[in-house]
């Protein structure tokens, strides 16, 4: 047989594409529900880790039940729109990305209800944002007072090692603790600012990456974006 | 007993003599994008020894069916193929591991010492050959990411692999840490400066 024909060439390529594209849509359905599983408990130990409950990785799904009390989606006026349990797939699978993409006033805004095991309750916010090179996201837990940052967590998709990709680093997430989001009554996000500078609005502030300048200005733009909208829910929570 | 001196050279020939990346100059662009730190060189190396390895075999299995004409193109798809799969796998059977790669699975699709490796090697040799080949090269490519991540993330970020070697008292007495280091062109420097090194060692490779 001629292996340089055109007809050789074509059936051999379409062959080949028929084999890896079956072998590819195989592994994709068969794996699917593992996938989800693993990304649901990744989602889960990224909330937990935000209220800085040590994460043990084979129990994180009965951790998870274990802290979050409820989960609540709630409007820009403050009002809670729908409540659920610590197992409410519907609420925990809002697409957080997406939302933020939308004008505040349409969005749906889940707040997780975290009760410590010193029976302390927290409320973690969910973000998502982008940072230089694709998206970054995070959550962060607020006191019952609804200012006082008790804990953050920051993960990143492709930020470069090194710069950007130090908010995943625990020391940068650290610094956000005990920040407050509130001002004399007044909504203020925490920002992120070049070391050395400070809001000139008064805002509590932490220091940015040198050298990861987007990324930190990425962080900055999502808490504001991503929480402004909370801005109601909290000032309603008691202080 | 030629054949296993063969494939003796075959595998070991591309830690130095044939190195992939200071010899036959293959996988630059990696090896810069990932070297800032050492933990993610040491996963990228692992990635490509692996998918080298069995892309290697999977084409020299079809060396002889291949149209000519098309054969760069069969060796993308079997390389993206693959990747893709172990990627899914990663994702269901290892999470963490697939999260901390996968800033890198385009990286290693588009990684020249794959097509290198099989258009140089797998498309003229046996299935064993071609697998001694590419965890060979699988090697020495790992090999330099670690050298060069090794000075990249002392001499630029105080660490190796996260931890702080750099005692306190330094940064005390006035040392700063290297932030040139962190940025592409310090990788290429660096790289250059182990090519130097090499070939002043290994006289016959010298041009």
């Amino acid at each position: 047989m001629n292996k340089q024909s055109n007809t050789y060439t074509v059936i051999y390529i379409i062959v080949l594409v028929v084999v890896v594209g079956a072998a590819l849509a195989f592994a994709s359905m068969s794996l699917r529900e593992r996938q989800i599983d693993n990304a649901n408990a990744d989602k889960m130990k990224q909330i937990l880790k935000s209220v800085r409950i040590p994460i043990d990785d084979k129990n994180v799904g009965r951790q998870f039940a274990e802290h979050i009390t409820a989960m609540l989606v709630v409007d820009t006026e403050g009002n809670v729109v729908k409540e659920g349990g610590a197992d409410d797939m519907e609420i925990f699978n809002i697409d957080v990305a997406a939302q933020a993409r939308e004008e505040a006033s349409k969005r749906e805004l889940p707040v997780y209800v975290c009760r410590l095991d010193n029976g302390a309750v927290k409320y973690i916010l969910p973000m998502s944002g982008s940072g230089l090179w694709g998206a970054i996201w995070g959550y962060v837990a607020l006191d019952s007072d609804g200012s006082t940052v008790y804990g953050a967590y920051f993960s990143h998709a492709s930020e470069t090692p090194g710069l950007g990709a130090e908010i995943a680093n625990p020391k940068f997430q650290e610094e956000f603790i005990g920040k407050q989001f509130f001002k004399d009554g007044r909504f203020m996000p925490v920002t992120v600012v070049k070391s050395g500078q400070h809001p000139a609005d008064g805002s509590d502030y932490v220091d940015g990456i040198s050298g990861g300048t987007i990324t930190s200005k990425g962080v900055g733009a999502m808490i504001d974006n991503c929480l402004r909208p909370y801005d109601a829910y909290l000032q309603s929570l008691d202080k | 007993m030629a054949e296993k001196i063969k494939n003796k050279t075959v595998f070991f020939n591309p830690f130095s003599k044939d190195n992939p990346v200071v010899v036959q100059i293959l996988g630059i662009c990696s090896a810069l994008a990932v070297t800032a730190k050492l933990e993610p060189a040491i996963v990228m190396g692992m990635s490509v020894i692996a998918v080298l390895a069995f892309s290697n075999v999977i084409i020299s299995l079809l060396r002889n069916t291949i149209p000519t004409g098309i054969r760069i193109i069969v060796q993308l798809v079997v390389v993206a193929g693959l990747v893709i799969i172990v990627n899914q796998l990663l994702l269901a059977f290892a999470y963490d591991v697939a999260m901390q790669l996968s800033v890198f699975i385009g990286l290693i699709i588009t990684n020249c010492i794959l097509m290198g490796r099989l258009e140089a090697f797998a498309m003229a040799n046996r299935p064993w050959p071609s697998f001694l080949d590419g965890v060979g090269n699988g090697i020495g490519y790992t090999i330099i990411l670690v050298i060069v991540a090794f000075f990249r993330e002392l001499l630029g970020s105080g660490t190796l692999l996260g931890m702080q070697v750099v005692p306190d008292s330094f940064y005390a007495a006035g040392y700063e840490n290297n932030g040139l280091m962190i940025l592409p062109p310090m990788a290429l420097i660096i790289v250059g400066c182990i090519i130097w090194v090499h070939r002043s060692i290994n006289k016959d490779i010298q041009e």
